[in-house]
């Protein structure tokens, strides 16, 4: 069979598995979600797995997770053991509502949240489009919806739950949302979870996204998290990756941020098989910041792409990017970069900034900034380094003393640091300044946030 | 303490150290004099441990071992000191915790506990009075955005709290005004006493007014030319290096 042949059997398997199961997905789920299923799965179709010659996707061939008998789970499974009793986080520093999904759906039996400020509700995304659909229409799909990613179209065809929270104007949510998303089977598993997040004016919130695996399976996660950051409000929205090696994932991030609004996004991609990450941030109003930032240690044969888009629909924004990346062995990376500036966008600032270092011959890294400034007014900046550790300063280091290997960890935690260093969470941030230690030491073989084996 | 006979190194395929022969006892300071690209710093670095440099002929001889078979970390812990002459900023490193580990790993070395951080903080306030090195230095990452003689400061209270037996100092002195030299030398003649040595690199005599040389070698083009007493010093200020080019 040809490539093409081949790309098209595939994408087929996925809209065949689509009709098959029509009357199952809307099954259980509001109307408010399945009335985008039909152009969703068309818009699928038009382009299908992106292959190496789309050019979004050059870097990260998707047709080999694809290409597997995964099974979907079109409604909740009973999980078979109590997660909550298995689940204990061990940083008690990091006092956040704990949430937990399996597979991609809000698990049945989490505890109740204590506290909540008045008018917030954290839940199933399923659950809440069921009951209080007013709190869900406005927003659902009104960012994915605009994308021409064939995978976002695919998870909006087949998604039913996922993580939802709203925040009501004018509200401090204190303490961070913790989401736990849990994959867990004995066969491989093909997971679509859809996140929901509204924060509204003046308000502020912190999610802290831990993906994980709790057994050891080829897994695929087709993850799409729409957030919507409100006039003058502040969020917050850390990922920390942390998945086997069989399992892979591809994690699509739309934030629409609302004038004078102020975001601070973070992702650490510690281990994982594929990984690729989409981010897309569209400003709507005028003297909004984001800060994104992304870190990832990688080693063996993972891939972990970063795919960032600013669009400055709106003058006198600001965004800053950092990501950074140290990979070792057989590993790859790829950092792609989009900035858009629209005409009359003046007085944008918007920088940009990868730097990666190769600790082997056989890792690889790719970067692309893609600058599209049609304003004149604007102070753009990129700059992307690939090299390996700097030896000056490694001979300094072991000048003192200092032995070879805690030498070049103290290197790399340096490098790292710079984006550890930003996030508002302090307990989070001391955490994953310890993750990232164990990380390069190999000593963290998954992630022992968890007491679950 | 350290004997150096015969040795040859070259930097990728040139060879930079044409057959250097030096005998360094406890207790003397050597100054090591000579014009730019003379192999000076090369022969601090070799001594220190950087790798890149490969051995042609000869041997080192530390506190009677084969330097040139230990590790630069293992020669730092025993005691041998460089001070460099661009010292490199290495930002994302604390300062504190730069010099912490280091201090605790020559600890280590000779079988110490590593000290409480009340009794790290109390040697790190004493030795930076003694260099006279701004205290905010100490809150920032390794050399980053430090001046010139801040960079230089920096070495000596790092040999202040490192306590050396033989200590390399590669060009400390330049870009020092009159003041940070008069401090740096303090610095150093602090540490002198009859089991530690120094070997002082430099351009000027000027550095040799306040650390007085048991001895003045000349380098030039990868060889001594001229060994003599500190009087050397003064004569070659005169007469610059000239004569000894033949
Ligand atoms: N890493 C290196 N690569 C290539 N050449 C070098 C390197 N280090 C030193 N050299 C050369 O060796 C010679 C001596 O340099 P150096 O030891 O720095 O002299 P000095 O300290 O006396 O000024 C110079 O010609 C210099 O260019
Ligand atoms: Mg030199």
């Amino acid at each position: 069979m040809t490539m093409t042949a081949n790309k098209i059997a595939l994408s087929e398997r996925y809209t065949a598995l689509f009709h098959a199961n029509r009357a199952r997905l809307d099954e259980g789920s509001s109307n408010l979600i399945n009335r985008m299923r039909d152009i969703a799965i068309k818009r699928f179709e038009k382009v299908g797995i992106p292959g190496f010659k789309n050019e979004d996707y050059k870097y990260t061939n998707l047709e080999r997770v694809f290409d597997q008998d995964y099974r979907h789970i079109l409604e909740y499974e009973k999980v078979d053991i109590d997660l909550n009793e298995a689940f204990r986080c061990d940083v008690p520093q990091l006092d956040t509502h704990v949430v937990l999904l399996v597979n991609g759906w809000y698990y049945a039996k989490n505890q109740p949240l204590q506290n909540l400020p008045k008018g917030v509700v954290v839940g199933s995304l399923q659950e809440v489009a069921n009951e209080q659909p007013e709190l869900v229409q406005d927003y659902l799909n009104r960012q994915a919806g605009l994308s021409e990613d064939p995978i976002v179209a695919l998870n909006t065809a087949l998604a039913k739950d996922g993580f939802f929270l709203y925040v009501p104007d004018h509200v401090v949510l204190e303490k961070p949302i913790q989401v736990i998303n849990l994959m867990r089977a004995e066969d491989a598993v093909f997971a679509t979870q859809r996140n929901l997040i509204v924060v509204g004016k003046n308000s502020q919130a912190k999610v802290i996204f831990c993906d994980h695996t709790l057994s050891a399976r080829d897994f695929l996660t087709n993850n799409v998290t729409e957030v919507f950051v409100g006039e003058d409000a502040v969020a917050d929205v850390y990922t920390v990756q942390n998945q086997d090696n069989q399992a892979n994932s591809i994690n699509s991030s739309f934030f629409k941020q609302g004038a004078n609004s102020n975001l601070l996004t973070s992702v650490a991609t510690l281990h994982g098989g594929l990984i690729r990450n989409n981010l897309k941030v569209e400003f709507a109003g005028e003297h909004a910041e984001a800060n994104v930032y992304g870190m990832s240690f990688t080693d063996k044969k993972q891939h972990v792409d970063n795919f960032t888009n600013i669009e400055h629909a709106y003058p006198n924004c600001l965004s800053n990017q950092v990501y950074k990346n140290v990979l070792d062995e057989d590993s790859v990376g790829a950092f792609t970069g989009r900035i858009h500036v629209v005409r009359d966008a003046q007085k944008t600032n918007a920088f940009q900034r990868n730097n990666n270092v190769l600790l082997t011959d056989s890792a690889k890294m790719n970067t692309k900034p893609q600058l599209i400034i049609d304003a004149d007014d604007v102070k753009c900046s990129h700059g992307a380094t690939v090299g390996q550790i700097d030896e000056e300063a490694l001979f300094y280091l072991r000048a003192r003393g200092i032995g070879e290997s805690d030498a070049r960890m103290m290197l790399m935690n340096a490098f790292a640091h710079e984006v550890v260093q930003n996030i508002r969470v302090e307990p989070l941030r001391d955490r994953i300044d310890e993750l990232v230690e164990k990380r390069l030491r190999g000593e963290l073989a998954r992630c022992h946030s968890c007491d679950m084996s | 303490m350290l004997t150096i006979k015969n040795l040859r190194v070259a930097v990728e395929g040139k060879e930079i150290l044409k057959g250097i022969n030096l005998e360094i006892k406890a207790g003397e300071v050597h100054a090591i004099m000579g014009p730019n690209g003379s192999g000076k710093s090369t022969l601090g670095n070799v001594l220190a441990g950087k790798e890149e440099y490969e051995i042609l002929e000869g041997e080192v001889l530390y506190e009677g071992q084969d330097l040139l078979d230990l590790s630069a970390e293992d020669r730092s812990r025993m005691g041998l000191f460089l001070g460099f002459q661009y010292p490199v900023e290495i930002p994302g490193v604390p300062m504190v915790n730069f010099i912490k580990t280091s201090v605790n790993e020559h600890r280590k070395f000779k079988g110490l506990e590593p000290l409480t951080a009340g009794e790290f903080l109390k040697l790190m306030r004493e030795k930076k009075e003694l260099v006279h090195l701004d205290s905010q230095l100490t809150n920032r990452s390794v050399n980053e955005g430090f001046s010139g003689g801040e960079k230089k400061k920096n070495e000596i209270f790092q040999m202040a709290m490192l306590e050396p037996k033989l200590a390399i100092l590669d060009e400390t002195d330049s870009g020092l005004d009159i003041d940070a030299l008069r401090v740096v030398s303090e610095g150093v003649n602090a540490l002198k006493n009859p089991e530690r040595s120094a070997i002082v690199i430099t351009h000027y005599q000027r550095l040799l007014e306040y650390i007085v040389p048991d001895f003045v070698h000349v380098l030039y083009q990868g060889r001594i030319v001229k060994s003599a007493g500190k009087e050397l010093a003064l004569e070659l200020e005169e007469k610059g290096y000239d004569w000894l080019k033949k």
